[in-house]
Parts: C-alpha cells; structure tokens; sequence
C-alpha cells in the first residue's frame, strides 16, 4: 500500500488504485489481526497443557511453593503500563511528532525489558527452589508456557527498539503511523495474552 | 517486473505481449544486497515474487513430492505383494509408510492446492497479485526447506518412523531414538510457516483485493474454498505448531510432556494432533472441490446449481471441521459421552458434504456434457469421493469404528477420500488450467489412458482393502503370513496380490501423465484463447497471463463474469446468445489499458530468511553454535526486508518515464 505512494506521487487516481481496498482496511492491518488471531491458538494450546499438567509436580516443588504473587503482580503492571506508553507512542506518530514518538516507543521498550528482567529473575528463583525445566510435568509446561511468552515479549522489544532506529534514520519505508500502530497491535496482544496468563496460572490455585 | 509500460491507448493487437519492461536501476542499497533487477533466466525465479511464478514453483516441488510418495507407496505394495515380504525391512518399512503420508499430506497435496491457489486466486478475482507478495515467496521458500529437512533424514540416519500422526510417547526421545523424528519435526515446522503466511496472505488478498463489483457472493466457488482452507489453517497450523514443540522440546531438552513414567497424560498428543488433524482432512479436500465446482459447470454447459449452497455448505465444514476430531481416538477410551458427541457430529459433518454431492450431479444435469480429460477427472472425484464418504460414515458409528480402528479398512477410506478425491481434483485442475498456464493443451487422448488407468488401478488397489481391513489385517505390519490368510472370497493373500498390481497399474496412468507433460512441452501447436468456453475471470487474460494479469481490472457485474461478458440472454427465446468471443472481450480490456502499472519489485530477503530456517535446524540437531548462525542470517534478512520498499521507489525507475501523470494503477501490495 504505502510504497505504491512513494513509488507514484498521489494523484486523482491513484486513489482508485493502491488505497482503497474491498473491506477500507489496509492489507498490512488485517493481516496482523489475522496473524494474533491464530497466535491465540498457540497460546490456547499452550494454555491447555500448562492446566492439564500444573498439578503434577512429581517429586518437586508444588506451584504453591514456588510462586510469589507480589513479585509477578508488580511486574505485570510494569507490563500493563507498557501498553499506555505503547498508546502514547502510536498517539504521537498519528501526530507525526517524530520525537514524541521516539521517547515513547524507548519508554515502551525499557518496561517490556524490566519485565523480561523480572522473568528471568523468576526463573532463576524457582529454579534454585528445585523447579527445573525437566523436574515434572508442572515444571516443563510452566517454562514452556510463560517461556513463549516471554519469547513474544522479547520479539516485541526487539521490534520497538529497531523501530527508533530506522525512524531515527527516516528510513521506515511506507506509512510510519501505521508501522508504529501494528507494533502497537502486536504489543497490546502480548499485554492480554499475559493477563489471561497471569489469571491462570498465578492467581487461580490448583 | 516492478514496472509495465503500457503505451497510450488505441494499440490493441490481441494477444500482444508487453515490450520488455525498462531497466531498473536500484538507487539504494538495503542491507548488503541490491535489488535484484534480473527479469530472465534462472534468477528471476529465484527472487520473484510474481504469484504466478511462485504458483508454478509451488506446483513443481508438489509434483516432484508426488512422485517421491508414489514411490514410497509402490515399495510398500511390493513389500505386502506376497506373504514374508522381503522387499523392506521392518525398520525400512516403517520408515516407508511414515515418509509416504508425510510426503502425500505435507509436501504434495498441500503445496499443490497452494500453487492452485497462488497462480489462480488472484486471476479470479481481479488483482494483479496477492496482498504480500514477498511474504508469498519466503512461504514457497519454507516449503522447499521443509521438504528438504523431513527428506534429509533419508541420508543421515533413516527417516521419521511413528507413522504420520506421530503419537507420542512412542515418537519421545525412549522409543524412537533415531533422527528422523527430529528431521521431521523440524521440517513440518518449516512447513507449517509456509502455510500459516500463505493463509493470511491469501485471507487479506480475498477480502481487500477484489475487483471492483465482485462481491464475496461474486467470487468463483474455487476462490471461495480455498479461503475457506485459509481459515482454516489459519487456525489449525499453531496447534500442531504447539505439538511439534512440545516434541521437539522433549526430545532436544528432556522436557516431560510425554514421559508416561512422570506422569504424563499419552492422548495429550493425540488431541493436539487431530484438532489440527482433522481440519487438516478438509484442508486437503477442499481446494479439489472448489476445482470440480469450476470444472463441472464448464463441461455441463450450465452454471454451477445452487452456488450459495455450494458455498455456504464449504463454509459450513469448515466450521464443523472443527468439532469432529475425537473420532480419530474412538478406541482411546474417551468415555462414553465424548464419543457420542463426535460421533454426532460426525455424521453431521456428512450433510454438507452430501450437500455439494448433489449440486455437483444436478449441475451435469440435463446440461451439454463434454467429456474432456478434465470432466472425466471432476466425474471421477463426485463417484470416487462419494465412495469414500459413505465409508467414512460408517466410521461414525463408535462401535462399528471400535471394530475398524488401525486396518486396512480404515485405509481403504482414506484413499477414496485423499486419492479419489484431492487427487482426481488436482488432475482434473491440471487438465483443466494447464492451457491458461502455458498456452498448450495437454493431450487428449493420452489424458484418457491417463485418466482410465488411475480410475482402474486405483479401485484395484484401495478397492479391496475394504475387504482386507474388515478380515482384520492392521495397517502398518510390515509382513503377513500364508498360514493365516483365510480361505476362499476373503482369502487375503488374493486380495493383497489384487492391491499390488492396482498400484502397478496407478503408476503407469501417472506415467502417462508425465509423457503427456513432455509430449505437450514439444507440440508448438498453441492453445485457443478460451479453449473450454469457460466462465470464470481467470479466463479473461492472455494464455499465459501477463506479468500484470489485466491490461485494465474489470468491473465485475456476474457471477461467472466472463460468461456474462460472452453471452446475453435474448429476451424473446430465453436462451443465451453469444455477443462477443473471448478475443474481443480481451481486446476490450487491453482498449482500456491502463499506462503505468506498478508490480511489486523481486526480493533477495525472502529467499534468505527461508536459507536461514534449515540451518537453525541442522544446528538444534548436531551442534548449537550452528543454529546461532541460522539465527542471525534470518535475522539480518529480516532487517534487509523491513528496509526494502516492496515496489521499488521512483528513483528506481527510468527516469525518463513520466510517471506522475499517467492513469496510474498500483498493485496493493504492502509491506509484504
């Protein structure tokens, strides 16, 4: 869509053309939602295993043992205030405030990052309490689980910060507003995803 | 290529083809690479990105998997040809039959209904090409490597050997401690990103890249089937993504979650397996259907009866597609309620499909019936898939399936289903496109020897397994004894001769249709612009199409719009009378031409990325650092790619074009 702009400087009819699509949504928009859409069914069936196998701990520590709701409850509303520098990010790019946008994005980043640290702190922990990733079924599909999680958090600031640094360049190519809008998609996916996990696997016991 | 000069309007020789397109010259490099500007030989494969060519690509590696998996099906009749086979080994043959349906159902069937879709989605409904265009070719590219990586295990220590669905605990690290399972998890991974990107890509092509007029009751019933595969897909690809890393997972890093001894739950697998196993069943149908929905009508010399029934019913197995899969665990031991359940609906999911059975036949109702090749193909699939149905209701009734499970019975099912029907939908689709893809009709009457000896040979062979597996002969026992054959009607070792030589005589009609291949590449003799009198709007472009598809995008008013542009209906008599041949409706189009057309530029990246894919993999396997490798190359094609705009900038072009004031009509394609 956007590079047909810059590759044909907008005209009566290029409006006919490369902006209209059948159903007003941009290609690049519906396929994101199309793609967290079946990301939702990775995480359901992740999901299922962790509930399937959360009591059977075998010979280690019980879910009850090992967690500390405190800790994670700070880290996910670390997580969850992402998304409102997220929203500010997108916000200032609509307005195509470059630095705000910057700022934003980098804010967004540094919490995803503080709470990728607190997960890795949080495996750490569990693990010296005797929670490895081979110790039961428990164990494996709890790591597997927030695992995957983590894993989307980590593509997500590797995205953000990339994205500084191409816009910091001028270099993204095609509509900046919407590049900042479907990281910001991706991100709040990520977010959710994290609330349903956190529901499930932290607070509601076994 | 990126640009099509199109000169001012008025120059209409029908069918002309475009002058070479002028020089692009990259301004920028991104990442290392410049953009590839070659527009012949074997580079402008390599990096293209047009669906047309990716189609072909798709449809080639399809055929050349066929005919691995044909092999491997040979070699297993040849094995259970005569009583203590000693073609195989046990281990070899195991290693046969998990290759052969992994082949048939990953690398041929699917890959094939992609390149159907990719060359033909977008032709049918008016664009220029698909909504990413380079994300369409590194799925082509995960495909390959796919391919390659499942296959390597050939070479590198013997091939997958749990059978297709792969059941664990007998795929962990404790029963299967060759490679070749990890080879094929790996490799299905693969595979399975070249099918969830092509889903999306072809979802967001079919809902943003209609013509204009063509509403989604408008589109050709392939179009509609194959997005109703995409849905599909779209959902079931990331569960068995789920299930292949759970595996992988134990097997790689000694994770639980199949360890029966830790308490492991076995029919978790087996869930996760045909939750996106059964769907899978329709994804591998579906596309032959929607191939007959285009074939019948054309060789009825009538529309296509009851078209919303045709698609609403395909909608409607898509959706119940979804709550069948426990019939696969019938002897599992899920309790008494959940198999009820799936037992229903089972036969639920029969009505659908009995749906489109009957709006096939009454669309060759009472029509002009000509029996091409590619009609005989459709016929065959409505005789041979019914066939197949029926004895896969008979699977629904648990008790009766309690009796079948792990036979040849159930074999014989599947291959009605899977040969009888994907396949024969495939050919008739091969019969049918292949002068609209390369401008040659294949030959008729070695389409009929074709046609005739897969017809036979397949119910020789599949025919009485029936017969087989109700005798009680298992699926998968690499040998049977004399002494327990049986005696007269049922006597097994006759049957069991029987399917060998139906399989001989299978490959030979497959044969025929390779020398038809070859024979029709060296007759010069061109196809006619509109060979079959056909319908639908693929059919309104040169043969083969343009690079840019349509000189101008039609305005859609019809269902079956070309028909419609090539006949009226005279009020007087109620009958259609033809107004126009297809040369001048394309005549019509190429008047309107539009001047400057922007195609999407090829691409380096895709190819990379996928590069990228196989040596993670290899590294898993053998030796960490290896996998780091594979790592940053995809990651460095990726930043390559988020850089590279997807139709290359003005500056690119000749400069000496006037590109701003033409009646401009770009491809929407995006960041794809």
């Amino acid at each position: 869509m956007a590079e047909t702009a810059t590759a044909q400087p907008a005209t009566a009819h290029d409006a006919h053309g490369a902006h209209v699509t059948s159903t007003g949504l941009s290609n690049v928009k519906l396929g994101m939602w199309l793609f967290l859409g079946s990301d939702c069914l990775l995480f359901g069936g992740l999901i299922s295993t962790y509930m399937l196998y959360r009591g059977r701990v075998a010979n280690g520590p019980t879910p009850e043992q090992v967690y500390d709701i405190p800790f994670t409850s700070v880290s996910s509303f670390v997580l969850l205030m992402s998304s409102l520098t997220m929203v500010l990010a997108v916000s200032a790019a609509h307005k195509r405030d470059d630095r705000g946008t910057n700022l934003w994005l980098t804010i967004t980043a540094l919490l995803g990052t503080t709470f990728v640290g607190g997960q890795v702190y949080e495996f750490t922990a569990f693990y010296n309490e005797g929670l490895g990733f081979t110790t039961s079924l428990f164990g494996s599909s709890f790591y597997t689980l927030t695992g995957f999680h983590g894993a989307h958090v980590t593509v997500g600031i590797i995205m953000l910060l990339a994205l500084v640094a191409i816009n910091k360049r001028s270099r993204v190519p095609g509509s900046k507003s919407e590049t900042v809008e479907m990281i910001g998609l991706y991100w709040h996916f990520v977010d959710i995803v994290w609330i349903i996990i956190f529901t499930l696997v932290y607070l509601i016991p076994v | 290529m990126a640009i099509i000069e199109r000169h001012a309007p008025g120059t209409t020789v029908v069918p002309a083809l475009t002058p070479a397109p002028p020089a692009i010259t990259p301004t920028r490099t991104f990442g290392a690479l410049r953009r590839p500007v070659t527009t012949t030989g074997w580079k402008s494969w390599l990096f293209t990105v047009d669906h047309k060519k990716l189609g072909l690509m798709y449809g080639a590696t399809a055929l050349f998997f066929f005919i691995v998996g044909g092999l491997e099906a040979v070699l297993i009749r040849l094995q259970l040809a005569a009583p203590e086979g000693k073609v195989l080994n046990a281990d070899l043959y195991n290693q046969m039959f998990t290759m052969h349906a992994t082949t048939m159902v990953f690398l041929f069937v699917m890959p094939m209904a992609a390149g159907f879709a990719n060359y033909f989605l977008p032709l049918q409904i008016g664009a220029r090409d698909v909504a990413f265009p380079r994300i369409n070719a590194f799925g082509f590219w995960c495909l390959l490597a796919g391919g390659i990586v499942v296959n390597l295990a050939w070479f590198l220590g013997g091939a997958a050997d749990g059978g297709w669905f792969m059941y664990a605990p007998n795929s962990g690290p404790v029963f299967s401690p060759s490679r070749g399972v990890d080879f094929w998890v790996f490799g299905l991974q693969i595979a399975g990103i070249a099918s969830l990107s092509g889903s999306i890509n072809l979802i967001v092509t079919v809902l943003n890249m209609r013509a204009p007029g063509m509403t989604l009751m408008k589109m050709p019933a392939f179009t509609w089937m194959i997005t109703v595969v995409q849905f599909l897909l779209l959902f079931a690809i990331p569960v068995i993504t789920v299930a292949l890393f759970l595996l992988g997972f134990q097997r790689m890093f000694g994770a639980q979650f199949f360890n029966v001894a830790a308490g492991a739950d076995p029919l978790l697998w087996q869930h996760l397996f045909w939750i996106f196993g059964h769907p899978e069943v329709y994804i591998l149908i579906l596309p032959s259907f929607g191939i007959v929905s285009e074939v019948l009508p054309v060789f009825s010399r009538k529309p296509l009866f009851g078209y919303p029934f045709v698609v609403f019913s395909g909608a409607a197995i898509g959706f119940v597609g979804w709550g069948v899969w426990a019939h696969h665990m019938f002897a599992s031991g899920l309790g008494p309620v959940s198999v009820a359940v799936f037992s229903v609906a089972t036969m639920a999911i029969a009505v659908p499909t009995g749906v489109k059975i009957i709006n096939w036949t009454l669309t060759m109702w009472g029509g002009k019936l000509v029996f091409t090749t590619a009609m005989k193909f459709a016929i065959g699939l409505v005789v041979l898939f019914t066939i197949g149905g029926l004895s896969g209701v008979t699977h629904s009734v648990a008790p009766s399936d309690t009796q079948q499970t792990d036979t040849y019975y159930i074999v014989a099912h599947f291959h009605y289903v899977l040969f009888g029907g994907a396949i024969f939908g495939i050919f008739s689709g091969f019969y049918y496109w292949w002068p609209k893809v390369f401008g040659k009709m294949l030959n008729e009457r070695l389409g009929s020897w074709n046609f005739w000896l897969m017809v036979i040979g397949m119910n020789l062979t599949f025919g009485p397994m029936h017969i087989l597996g109700l005798q009680g002969q298992p699926r998968r026992m690499y040998q049977w004894t004399d002494a327990r054959a049986g005696e007269g009607f049922f006597n097994i070792a006759f049957w069991n001769l029987v399917a060998s030589i139906g399989s001989l005589i299978l490959t030979v009609g497959v044969l025929f249709f390779l020398i038809n291949i070859v024979v029709t590449a060296r007759n010069k003799t061109r196809a006619p612009l509109d060979p079959w009198n056909a319908r639908s709007l693929e059919w309104m472009t040169s043969s083969p199409p343009k690079e840019h598809n349509f000189d101008s995008i039609p305005h859609i008013h019809h269902l079956d719009e070309f028909f419609h542009r090539k006949y009226e209906e005279d009020p007087a008599t109620h009958t259609m009378r033809e107004v126009a041949t297809a040369e001048e409706v394309l005549a019509e189009l190429e008047r309107n031409a539009d001047a400057h057309i922007h195609m999407p530029s090829p691409s380096y990246w895709p190819l990379v990325a996928a590069a990228g894919l196989p040596i993670i993999t290899l590294g898993l396997i053998y030796s960490i650092p290896v996998a780091v490798v594979g790592g940053l190359v995809v990651l460095y094609a990726v930043y390559g790619w988020a850089l590279e705009p997807s139709v290359a900038p003005a500056s690119d072009f000749d400069p000496t074009e006037n590109g701003a004031s033409g009646n401009g009509h770009a491809v929407g394609a995006s960041h794809g």
